[in-house]
């Protein structure tokens, strides 16, 4: 066996590892192992790199290539080990973004290599897809990064014309593809890069808010594709397979991620949702309604009188860092035989599942985490229901409003149960910026102020009891 | 020539369906831990960054190359990472009731 063959059928190995990974990683049992499986594959593939043949020379530069290597992975272990738990969206969104820049430049390099050969209309196609789209990838997600990371406003950016404009971008994008396939010039290859730069940015802009986890989640797909695209021109099966297998199953996973939110992709992606919203929240909805507000120990007097409490987390609580004391609180009364759940709506938190990560890392027994569907059949014999830090996903109106954005958007029942208690910082409105009408509803009692201190006044006054 | 850009279009198509296949019934929790892992896996174009790092001739193409590894390293050690510390924390879960079996009964 030659050692080209044996070096492709290990890669054929790794491209294995890869799929059941990712099969792995869609069951609670076995995602964590999937994890591992494909890292063990990468490692293999990686190895085996160094022994391969480019151009029927060995492999140059091999130093510098582990100090690359070297540099990259000083800078990703701390990164990935020490950032917050709440910060993970971010995180993702970077880690991705590097991917598709590393794509980017891998065809752009590959196109340097080749073009003096002459190379056929159809490898020069896939170059400048790769580049296109890694491209497109990196500045995306460095956008969706500083919104994220609140390095700029999290809200959409619009401004006139906005859509016109993005597709005149991405139609001359499209144009000097053409003339790059016909003229194989490398200065024009240059303003594709740029170009590609400015449209991952102004893609991005107008996506705001809770969308921005779909927008990852989707340019995460992008430099699958990218990744694809570079396989093509590498002539890579590895390459393919793994980035097909992403591109294709990222697709989807934005698919389900913005159906879990009741809304099309497309709606997502171009609707710049939430940015007028805002504006006539403010206005309208200040007709001189009041709200009823209490201390800590006045909820945990009526907690301590309940049976049945379903607590509501969202992402003021995570911010909060007060997913601890809320176990403790919840550990209180169970204590006392009173039954406690959890209620996870499927996009609380940043991300979806995002809110079972942050709640996982307290120790919240998984028995008590209930899904949406679940939780609202509990919720009508319940005593109480405890939104801690949630809005938009206990927000009424998007059953009964059909004027409202969100509209549409599966909500946890807050309001069926007997009574309903907001831990919330002030009046205003959630990440989508809607008002949300249950902060008026009688039954209702706000308490004002950062949810670990109300949880942990909560916790001292329960135990007085 | 033609043959081997039909195999490579024909591994792509077969690959989209496995891709869409297999995540098809994945619940909502895991939804996030499942986008980390899939970008930890296109962090493969380390392997392309290192052909083309390898195969450079010009300062040009060494440069490029070399920033290359370094974003893949950054796509892949973190991407592998991150995803590990998440699914480090579905694990007392899914262990906590083989530990305690009397204790589900008692309930």
């Amino acid at each position: 066996m030659s050692r080209q063959t044996l070096i492709d059928l290990i890669y054929l190995f790794s491209a294995t590892t890869f799929i059941v990974a990712l099969k792995g990683l869609g069951s609670p049992k076995h995602a964590r192992r999937g994890n591992l499986v494909a890292a063990f594959g990468m490692l293999v593939a990686i190895v085996a790199t160094f022994f391969n043949y480019v151009d029927g020379h060995a492999l140059r530069h091999v130093w510098l290539i582990l100090l690359a290597m070297f540099i990259g992975a000083v800078i990703a272990v701390p990164t990935a080990r020490f950032v917050k738990m709440t910060a993970m969206p971010q995180l993702v969104a970077i880690f991705n973004g590097v991917g598709g820049g590393a794509a980017s430049l891998v065809s752009i390099t590959e196109f340097i290599h080749i073009k003096s050969s002459h190379p056929a209309t159809y490898v020069i196609l896939e170059v400048l897809l790769g580049v296109l789209i890694g491209t497109v990838s990196f500045a995306g997600s460095a956008v969706a990064f500083a919104k994220l990371q609140e390095l700029m406003t999290g809200r959409p950016v619009t401004y006139p014309g906005q859509q016109l404009i993005n597709g005149i971008v991405g139609l001359a994008a499209l144009t000097l593809i053409v003339t790059i396939l016909v003229t194989a010039s490398t200065s024009l290859l240059w303003v594709l890069l740029a170009l590609a730069f400015i449209l991952g940015v102004i893609f991005v802009l107008p996506i705001g808010g809770a969308d921005v986890p779909v927008l990852i989640s989707l340019l995460n797909a992008f430099t699958g594709l990218a990744v694809a695209a570079s396989g093509f021109t590498l002539g890579s099966n590895l390459l393919i397979v793994a980035g097909t297998l992403v591109g294709a199953s990222g697709i989807l996973l934005t698919r389900l991620m913005s159906k879990a939110m009741g809304r099309s992709l497309s709606n997502v992606l171009f609707s710049a949702f939430g940015s007028v919203v805002t504006a006539s929240g403010a206005t309208t909805r200040d007709d001189g309604r009041s709200v009823r507000s209490g201390t800590p120990e006045d909820i945990a007097i009526m907690l301590g009188f309940s049976s049945r409490v379903v607590i509501i987390p969202g992402y003021g609580l995570a911010v909060a860092q007060g997913q601890h004391v809320l176990r403790e609180l919840a550990d209180l009364l169970e204590s006392r035989g009173i039954e406690v759940f959890y209620a996870i709506h499927p996009v609380a938190g940043r991300m979806p599942g995002h809110m079972n990560v942050l709640l996982a890392e307290a120790n919240v027994p998984y028995e008590q985490l209930l899904e949406m569907d679940e939780a609202n059949s509990e919720l009508a014999t319940a005593d109480v229901a405890l939104v801690v830090g949630a809005n938009d996903t206990v927000n009424p109106a998007a059953t009964d409003d059909p004027s409202s954005p969100i509209y549409g958007m599966p909500i946890i029942h807050a309001d069926l149960a007997e009574n309903v208690v907001f831990l919330k910082r002030s009046m205003r409105p959630g990440f989508a910026g809607i008002e949300n009408d249950l902060l008026y509803n009688p039954k209702t009692t706000l308490v004002f102020g950062d949810a670990k201190d109300t949880l942990t006044k909560m916790v001292a006054a329960v135990k007085a009891n | 020539m033609h043959n081997v850009i039909l195999q490579y279009v024909t591994v792509l198509i077969l690959t989209a369906f496995v891709g869409t296949e297999i995540i098809a019934k994945v619940p909502s929790i895991l939804h996030t831990p499942l986008m980390s892992g899939s970008n930890a896996i296109h962090g493969v174009i380390l392997v392309g960054s290192m052909l083309i790092l390898g195969g450079a001739t010009t300062n040009l193409q060494e440069v490029l190359g070399f920033l290359a590894v370094i974003l893949a390293t950054l796509n892949v050690v973190g991407g592998f990472v991150v995803t590990d510390r998440m699914l480090e924390m579905f694990k007392p879960r899914a262990a906590k009731p083989k530990e305690k079996p009397g204790d589900e009964v008692s309930q």
